[in-house]
């Protein structure tokens, strides 16, 4: 379980994450979403140790992150924008990445990726010679290779063909049903309304909302997330928010 | 294998198969080889080279080092969500592009002396390391504009008004203040100024082991008689480790405290 109290970050005079107090539990898929701008992608930098926060304190399992690296041991991430060194080729990217995690050879899970999202004929290519769609795929293999007990991932079926947008989502449903706990940073509503359990909607820094997905829908009595979450919104606008 | 040979080997890997290093290593053979044919004479090569070198290497080290930088930033994203200290990941990368320079410069130097032969040794020796160590603190300066500079085009301007500082202003300057005080003997400060550039400070030891420091005449006595002594030696290696070292640690604490 990933724990964060009172969590504060400005980047010069503005405030990008406002006191923020979440749970993320473990074997539920967790969906962080909100506007550009909103702090979704500083907040999961902040549990990966990628941006120091100014105040607060973030724990996972009980144990606190800060000044401590071996943690990411059980963290799979994958970022927003991927960007790898144009000169190496995906297979030494990812010997690389199992190299960091004092990882050798390859597991029947990775060898299982690598099938699934049909990788086999771009292993020996260099990282600069692949599509936008085939670096996506390397980029999520990567989060998930090691079989971590965490997964934190940035908007990652954004450039996935419909097929393997299916097979991601598969393969998230599986590691849910492991016991991971998966924090998921997406625009799209409907598809996490398809398959995240619970929903942390975050504007302007502060938190507006963090609920099972499926209760905030009936609580609100709308049809679907989205419907739901504008609800919110309004009445947020209004001050009429509890 | 720890960490920090780990991430060394993927990034010289990475960098020694870059076309702009293999670039760079082919112009310093080429031209090696050129002069080499042209005069015929080691010495001459080695006063040719040393002006190209002493020019180049730090405007490809800070410019190349800061592009570089800034491309890197979304993997080195990735590195650090995977059990890696900042620390290591920092030095990695700092040694992991200044070796593939340094080796590009000292191959492409070596290759046509090898062939060629040379009785300048000692001068040789000296022209091949300021060009490490150039590099060295070149590659620190342009880490500390790419950790300091988010945005990347005025990040590689201010980097080339670096080199331009170092390179080109700074001497004007020292121009400058000789022309306007030519009354007042300005020996020992042209000393302390010179030394508080790392390129004026390789070009004084290399054209002191030339012997063609008497051609400057009482200010060429002065200087041949404080960097020749070990003394001045010793002052002048302890200026360029400085040199090193300060960017170094200066570009490691802001990595250290950076948001990514």
């Amino acid at each position: 379980m990933i724990s964060i109290k009172n969590l504060n970050k400005s980047f010069g005079k503005h405030k990008v994450l406002d006191d923020i107090n979440i749970e993320v539990n473990s074997g539920q898929i967790t969906a962080l979403a909100g506007p550009n701008g909103s702090g979704k992608t500083t907040l999961v930098k902040a549990i990966l140790g990628l941006v120091k926060p100014d105040s607060g304190q973030i724990s996972i399992d009980g144990a606190n992150i800060s000044d401590n690296s071996t943690y990411r041991e059980n963290i799979g991430y994958m970022p927003q924008i991927n960007f790898f060194p144009e000169n190496l080729s995906s297979k030494e990217i990812l010997l690389m990445i199992k190299d960091l995690r004092n990882i050798s050879g390859n597991s029947e899970f990775e060898k299982g990726l690598i099938e699934e999202f049909e990788l086999e004929p771009h292993l020996d290519k260099k990282m600069n010679n692949l599509s936008g769609g085939t670096r996506q795929k390397i980029s999520l293999v990567l989060a998930l290779m090691t079989d971590p007990k965490i997964l934190i991932l940035d908007e990652a079926s954004a450039g996935l063909d419909p097929a393997s947008a299916k097979k991601f989502k598969d393969t998230l449903r599986k590691a849910r049903n492991e016991g991971k706990t998966i924090i998921l940073i997406s625009h799209i509503l409907s598809e996490l309304e398809e398959f995240a359990d619970n929903i942390i909607f975050i504007i302007d820094g502060k938190i507006l909302v963090a609920s099972g997905i499926k209760s905030l829908i009936a609580a609100r009595g709308a049809s679907n997330l989205e419907n739901a979450l504008a609800d919110i919104i309004e009445l947020q606008k209004k001050g009429n928010l509890q | 294998m720890n960490l920090f040979i780990k991430i060394l080997k993927y990034e010289l890997n990475n960098i020694m198969r870059s076309k702009w290093v293999i670039a760079y290593f082919m112009f310093f053979l080429v031209i090696t080889e050129v002069l080499f044919r042209f005069s015929g004479d080691s010495s001459r090569v080695l006063v040719g080279l040393m002006n190209i070198a002493l020019l180049l290497i730090p405007l490809v080290s800070i410019i190349f080092g800061t592009i570089h930088f800034y491309n890197s930033r979304e993997f080195m994203e990735l590195l650090l969500a995977q059990p890696v200290k900042r620390n290591v990941l920092f030095s990695a990368s700092w040694l992991g592009l200044v070796l593939p320079l340094s080796l590009a410069y000292v191959m492409g130097l070596a290759l046509p002396f090898l062939l060629h032969g040379t009785s300048d040794f000692a001068p040789y020796l000296i022209l091949l390391s300021s060009g490490v160590i150039l590099s060295f603190i070149f590659v620190g300066l342009a880490f500390i504009i790419a950790l300091k500079i988010t945005e990347k085009s005025f990040g590689v301007g201010l980097a080339f008004i670096v080199w331009l500082f170092f390179g080109v202003i700074y001497d004007g300057l020292i121009m400058l203040i000789i022309w306007q005080f030519s009354d007042y003997p300005l020996e020992a400060f042209m000393i302390g100024i010179s030394s508080l550039n790392p390129i004026d400070l390789c070009r004084i030891t290399i054209m002191l082991k030339f012997d063609i420091a008497a051609l400057m005449g009482y200010t060429g006595a002065i200087f041949e008689k404080f960097f020749g002594s070990l003394f001045g030696i010793g002052i002048a290696f302890s200026m360029l480790m400085a040199w090193i070292l300060i960017p170094y640690l200066i570009a490691k604490r802001l990595f250290n405290k950076k948001d990514f």
